[in-house]
């Protein structure tokens, strides 16, 4: 009794600040302007279906590399003292302090045509490289943006491993790389997992990364849904009809995930 | 039990942050011995453990496996298994694939794998666990599934690091007995690492007390118990009176204002002593002239025998009896010739083996605090 008088208040901001919108987006996907039930909307989001696929393949992309660079630095933070290791969680948040806009804006000045990096490259004599407003741009953006989000879930996981875990699989004979594959990574799954998903969702719905970085050739549905609601083409069933469907599609991907790792967990001593 | 060694430490000496933690330390362990190293915590038992698996580089000298020096082998190179202190089972796994994961790795057949896992838990009492998640086991099964992990690998030697200490006191002698046991049954050198001195003394061909990093004592448990070479290795093995004493001539010893006839010789004329005698050897009798007497102070009923003090020209005794006595009573007390044990003089000389400061409320605080230390 007392405990459900405690979380009321989380409940009712709940109830306001997801589920009502939630609803809402829902009823705007299957509404016309005039407020009657149609599908059309729905039947629309098809014509879009090439940003469908350039948005969950630049995601994914993004998050695969996320994932290589992030869980040995996970890995490393992990195994450092631990005075070490507050200085270099700091240092991997460090960025975030800074406001998301200023950065993608700073990435904007090093990559472009006579940019930062290409002045440099004039100056010292070699050939200068089209940087900006290609998919490379993009993926680099999400990838500077959303690394933390894969690091930290991956180094907390990491720490609470039990070395003595370790240990043993190398006192019964596992080298370095079985100790990895068999007992290491398969521990570490949770955190991979959370860390995917962080960053697999905002990179498939990034808006500003792809417009700032991408130009008008590398829409994304986040692109998208912001000209239904902002831009010129303002259709705001149409947007959330988009956004509805890009969830379905998120809620696909994170429970296929989730089942690879349900797999992985049981089955992880039967791999090699 | 061969009678060459299998395992042996040569001239072993660690620091942790410039902080000794094993001094020159020299120990041969023969082929199918059950060897138990004992000692209060910081002692270096552990640490020594940690060497012979691999998991701790001595800073100085060198270990010896079956002859070849294997100092530099890293861990999963070494033909030793381990059963850690915390069983360090792998969460990941079931039952079965926990025990079949050294197998695994060394690319055993299905099949082979199949018969040992079943062979293995078989001889744990586990029999029909297999699929059991290691989350959902008691921590006596725990124990039994880390058992039998180390020994599917057909180890040459196994170490057990404090491997009962977390299981409660019925469960802690069934697997004394059990371990014992399957030592017996396989034939594997154990190396068993404890802090309690009776689990030492039931299980052991050889006990090794340990003190400050360095080896006090190596010998059977009777003589460990019987002949304590210095005043730490009788206070750490059951309760002791040491008492000062001076040693005039072969059989003859001084202590508490009175010559006393015993069986022990070869020390200098005159050479101080430290006296020690077991609680349970000294008998009650009436006061005389020809006997030590004095007024007991103090009595406590452990349930075999009753533990009583008695102050004897202010030094306090302690005798376990069966019978009771009177607080405030006068008694004599009678030392038989060979129930007396010399031990020669040692930097632990006047630290232990006095009841003076004994009562009950005092050990069951130390026993708190030990407690605390522990789960810190």
């Amino acid at each position: 009794m007392k405990a459900k008088a405690v979380s009321a208040p989380y409940l009712v901001w709940m109830a306001i600040f997801i589920i009502v919108p939630m609803l809402l987006v829902a009823y705007f996907a299957f509404t016309d302007s005039g407020g009657a039930f149609t599908l059309d909307n729905i039947a629309q989001v098809g014509q879009y279906s090439n940003v469908f696929l350039r948005s969950i393949w630049l995601g994914a992309l993004s998050t695969v590399v996320c994932l290589l660079l992030g869980y040995p630095v996970a890995a490393i933070v992990a195994h450092s003292s631990l005075k070490r290791q507050s200085v270099l969680i700091m240092l991997v948040m460090l960025p975030m302090w800074m406001n998301f806009l200023l950065r993608t804006y700073a990435w904007m000045t090093l990559l472009e045509d006579s940019g930062f990096i290409n002045s440099f490259l004039a100056a010292v004599g070699l050939p200068t490289l089209h940087m900006i407003n290609t998919q490379g741009a993009v993926v680099l953006g999400m990838v500077y943006d959303y690394i933390p989000f894969m690091i930290l879930p991956v180094y907390s996981v990491m720490s609470k491993l039990d070395p003595s875990v370790i240990e043993a699989a190398q006192d019964l004979g596992a080298d370095g790389r079985r100790v990895f594959l068999r007992v290491t990574l398969p521990l570490s799954m949770p955190g991979v997992i959370s860390g995917v998903t962080m960053v697999f969702v905002p990179s498939v719905s990034t808006f500003i990364i792809s417009k700032m970085l991408g130009g008008g050739g590398n829409l994304m549905i986040g692109d998208l849904i912001d000209m239904q609601f902002l831009g010129t083409a303002y259709n705001p069933n149409l947007g959330s009809a988009i956004s509805l469907v890009l969830m379905v599609l998120i809620l696909i991907c994170m429970g296929i995930m989730n089942e690879f790792d349900d797999g992985e967990s049981q089955g992880g001593g039967m791999l090699l | 039990m061969g009678e060459k060694p299998i395992l042996s430490l040569q001239g072993i000496t660690v620091a942790f942050d410039g902080e000794r933690v094993l001094q020159n330390l020299n120990l041969n362990i023969r082929d199918g011995e059950f060897v138990t190293l004992l000692g209060p915590s910081g002692c270096g038992k552990t640490t020594t453990l940690r060497i012979v698996g691999g998991f701790v580089r001595p800073d100085e000298g060198d270990v010896f496996f079956d002859g070849k020096k294997i100092t530099d082998l890293p861990p999963h190179k070494r033909e030793v298994n381990t059963i850690f202190q915390k069983y360090a089972l792998f969460p990941h796994l079931n039952v079965y694939e926990n025990v079949a994961f050294g197998m695994r790795v060394h690319k055993k057949s299905e099949k082979e794998i199949r018969r040992t896992v079943h062979e293995m838990l078989e001889m744990v009492s586990l029999t029909g666990f297999e699929r059991r998640s290691v989350h959902r086991l008691s921590g006596g099964q725990q124990q039994r599934v880390a058992i039998a992990r180390a020994l599917a690998n057909d180890p040459k030697v196994l170490l057990l690091d404090e491997p009962l200490g977390a299981l409660d006191l019925k469960l802690r002698k069934d697997m004394q007995v059990e371990l014992k046991k399957i030592q017996q049954a396989t034939g594997i050198t154990f190396i068993f690492v404890t802090h309690d001195q009776e689990e030492a003394l039931s299980m052991s061909d050889t006990v090794v007390v340990m003190d400050k990093g360095v080896i006090r004592q190596i010998g059977t448990p009777q003589d460990i118990y019987n002949e304590p070479k210095n005043a730490f290795v009788a206070d750490f093995i059951g309760e002791s009176n040491i008492l000062d004493g001076v040693m005039h001539e072969d059989f003859l010893c001084e202590f508490a204002g009175r010559r006393f006839p015993c069986v022990d010789d070869g020390f200098a004329a005159h050479e101080r002593v430290d006296v020690v005698i077991r609680p349970e050897d000294i008998d009650v009798v009436a006061p005389s002239a020809d006997t030590l007497t004095g007024t007991v102070t103090n009595v406590t009923f452990k349930g075999v025998h009753y533990e009583i003090i008695v102050d004897v020209k202010g030094f306090k005794w302690m005798i376990q009896s069966t019978d009771y006595q009177e607080v405030g009573a006068e008694i004599g007390l009678r030392i038989r010739p060979d129930d007396i044990h010399i031990m020669k003089k040692s930097e632990y000389s006047g630290m232990f083996g006095d009841y003076s400061t004994f009562s009950d409320e005092m050990e069951e605080d130390m026993a708190a605090a030990e407690e605390a230390e522990k789960q810190e």
